[in-house]
């Protein structure tokens, strides 16, 4: 492996790694507050795949000399992350521990939904990827990423036919998270180098692929489709993030920062 | 010549007794003495929402776990206990249905202090090593009080829990791991795991119960041993956990904050020093040091999830 495509394939991994670390934190956080019982066991087995899909990117990274697992997960400072911004975002108002958690389940279904369609749609691009290791992490995360879409389609569409309320805080969680889901799909200052290597297919393609399916959804269920997919806030594969990243950090590292260097 | 309706009744519980003295297992439709049918209520609500309730003191430590190994098998962990929490309401909508109640009466009778919910759950966690102590020695607690009625004459509690407890036992494996982890590892992994099991021995101490009605009051062991739902006595329990854990504990080299603590072999007993009885009457009224913290975060997410369950056509509301 020549040094230009291992950076490419570095580069991408760090992006898979950081978009799964970020969505199963947020994950993570959300136990024992979801809408029901039922949900709160289903919703921590998609986060704990979730985790598990961050653990496998991070141990390719580790076998390619980039450090630890634990180490790229956790110490890595918040400018070096290379997560979408949209993801690290905080899950509404208030804080999971004591302090007022008043989360917005409209806001997670739609940012886990169209988060977990445009992974599917990489996933499936990885499947024909150059590079062997995450062809075969592709078809292994595969079998449990279309799950983890299936089910935050179901709880989109419910919530949308539900009208009223529902509908309301859906149609303004749904205008919030397009203004910033093209960060899902960027692939960062880098594209030229992991697209040309055969590494994935160009974030053009993803893109149209993944607007081909969200236009068909819109439309089946009566909504107006919001154009462009936007980037307001900045591309955190470029290493631009904001307070609420530099938060999650502090706390998944909390307890493993005290000592890094011994076995917990 | 006619009975009256009460002698009827007579003759139903005198059958009733001597099924379930010969071994035999109620099911939800069968005949049910009043007293029976209550003190199950009572049992097995409050244990479905003490598992929801006790999955926030670990709650507090998932999204800090030590390492994405960590994480995942404490996200695993609460997780079986959401799951459990499910399986024991289920258990319980069937026997409260006669009055004509819901999973949503028990939701509120939790927030009305109606419901408790184990005096274990009521205590503060201060770092990642109470995570590992939970796992460890509260779970393994638990094992030795469903043990204890894995034989319960009530069948679908039976049989709930016996899947309970074969998850139990790996949850104590799990915690057994942190904790062995953290007093084999640097000095200040141990002092760590040292202060949790300080702070935590007199929970632990409490877990099971006062020793009789008198301690505190009230007990409801007698019934449920009248009835064959359970076994032993609270006591019988402790000296249990203790035979059990106490060479466990000192064997990772950890020491008990009870000098008192020992074995007598005379009494074939172990001498303990007794918990505040008093701070557990605090507990039960819920006014424990993170009670109404606790109860606060549960009816927060109730309120704010409303939206989800009107849309979602729920009219008996499933949210806790």
């Amino acid at each position: 492996m020549n040094r230009e495509y291992k950076e490419a394939v570095v580069e991408l991994l760090y992006q898979l790694a950081d978009d799964d670390l970020l969505v199963s934190y947020r994950g993570s956080e959300w136990l024992g507050l979801v809408p029901h019982i039922e949900e709160d066991v289903a919703y921590s087995s998609i986060t704990q795949n979730t985790m598990g899909h961050a653990a496998i990117y991070y141990g390719i990274l580790e076998e390619l000399g980039e450090g630890k697992v634990d180490d790229l997960a956790q110490l890595r400072p918040a400018n070096e992350r290379k997560n979408a911004i949209i993801l690290e975002e905080k899950n509404g108002q208030g804080h999971w521990l004591y302090e007022e958690p008043r989360y917005d389940w409209a806001f997670t279904v739609v940012r886990n939904y169209f988060y977990e369609a445009i992974k599917k749609k990489k996933i499936d691009s990885l499947k024909q990827s150059t590079y062997e290791p995450l062809v075969q992490t592709a078809i292994k995360i595969d079998t449990e990423a279309r799950y983890h879409l299936m089910h935050w389609q179901t709880w989109f569409e419910q919530l949308i036919r539900a009208g009223g309320e529902a509908e309301e805080r859906m149609k303004a969680a749904i205008e919030k998270v397009w203004k910033d889901i093209g960060g899902v799909l960027s692939l960062g200052p880098n594209e030229e180098k992991i697209v040309s290597a055969g590494i994935i297919e160009s974030e053009a393609v993803l893109k149209e692929r993944f607007l081909a399916d969200m236009k068909e959804k819109f439309a089946e269920l009566g909504l107006e489709f919001p154009g462009e997919p936007g980037m307001e806030r900045g591309d955190g594969r470029a290493g631009v993030h904001t307070e609420d990243l530099e938060e999650a950090i502090a706390t998944l590292s909390e307890v493993y920062a005290l000592d890094p260097a011994v076995p917990w | 010549m006619a009975i009256s309706v009460r002698d009827a009744e007579k003759v139903k519980y005198r059958e009733f007794m001597e099924r379930i003295e010969a071994g035999e297992k109620i099911e939800a439709d069968d005949w049910m003495p009043d007293e029976y049918r209550q003190t199950l209520i009572k049992l097995i609500s409050m244990h479905g929402i003490s598992e929801i309730m006790g999955a926030l003191p670990e709650k507090e430590w998932t999204p800090k776990a030590p390492t994405l190994y960590r994480k995942l098998a404490i996200m695993a962990k609460v997780q079986d206990e959401v799951g459990h929490g499910q399986l024991l309401l289920r258990v319980a909508e069937d026997l409260i249905k006669p009055y004509g109640k819901t999973r949503e009466d028990l939701i509120q009778d939790l927030f009305s202090g109606k419901l408790k919910f184990h005096n274990v759950f009521h205590w503060k966690t201060k770092s990642w090593a109470d995570a590992g102590l939970i796992g460890w020695l509260v779970d393994g607690a638990a094992i030795i009080t469903q043990t204890n009625m894995l034989d319960a004459s009530y069948a679908p509690y039976a049989r709930a829990l016996k899947r309970i407890a074969a998850e139990e036992v790996f949850h104590a494996q799990h915690g057994e791991a942190i904790a062995v982890a953290l007093a084999k590892g640097t000095e200040q992994q141990k002092q760590m795991m040292q202060d949790a099991l300080n702070r935590w021995w007199p929970a632990l101490m409490m877990f099971f119960g006062p020793p009789t009605a008198e301690t505190t009051g009230s007990s409801k062991q007698e019934i449920t041993i009248k009835y064959k739902i359970r076994k032993n006595t609270n006591e019988d329990l402790r000296q249990f956990y203790l035979t059990k854990y106490v060479p466990r504990i000192q064997g990772i080299g950890l020491t008990i904050p009870d000098e008192t603590l020992r074995y007598d072999e005379e009494k074939k007993e172990w001498i303990y020093r007794q918990p505040d009885w008093n701070e557990f009457l605090k507990i039960i009224r819920n006014e424990g040091p993170m009670s109404q913290e606790r109860l606060r975060i549960r009816k927060l997410s109730y309120e704010n999830n409303a939206w989800v369950r009107e849309a979602l056509g729920l009219n008996t509301a499933v949210n806790v």
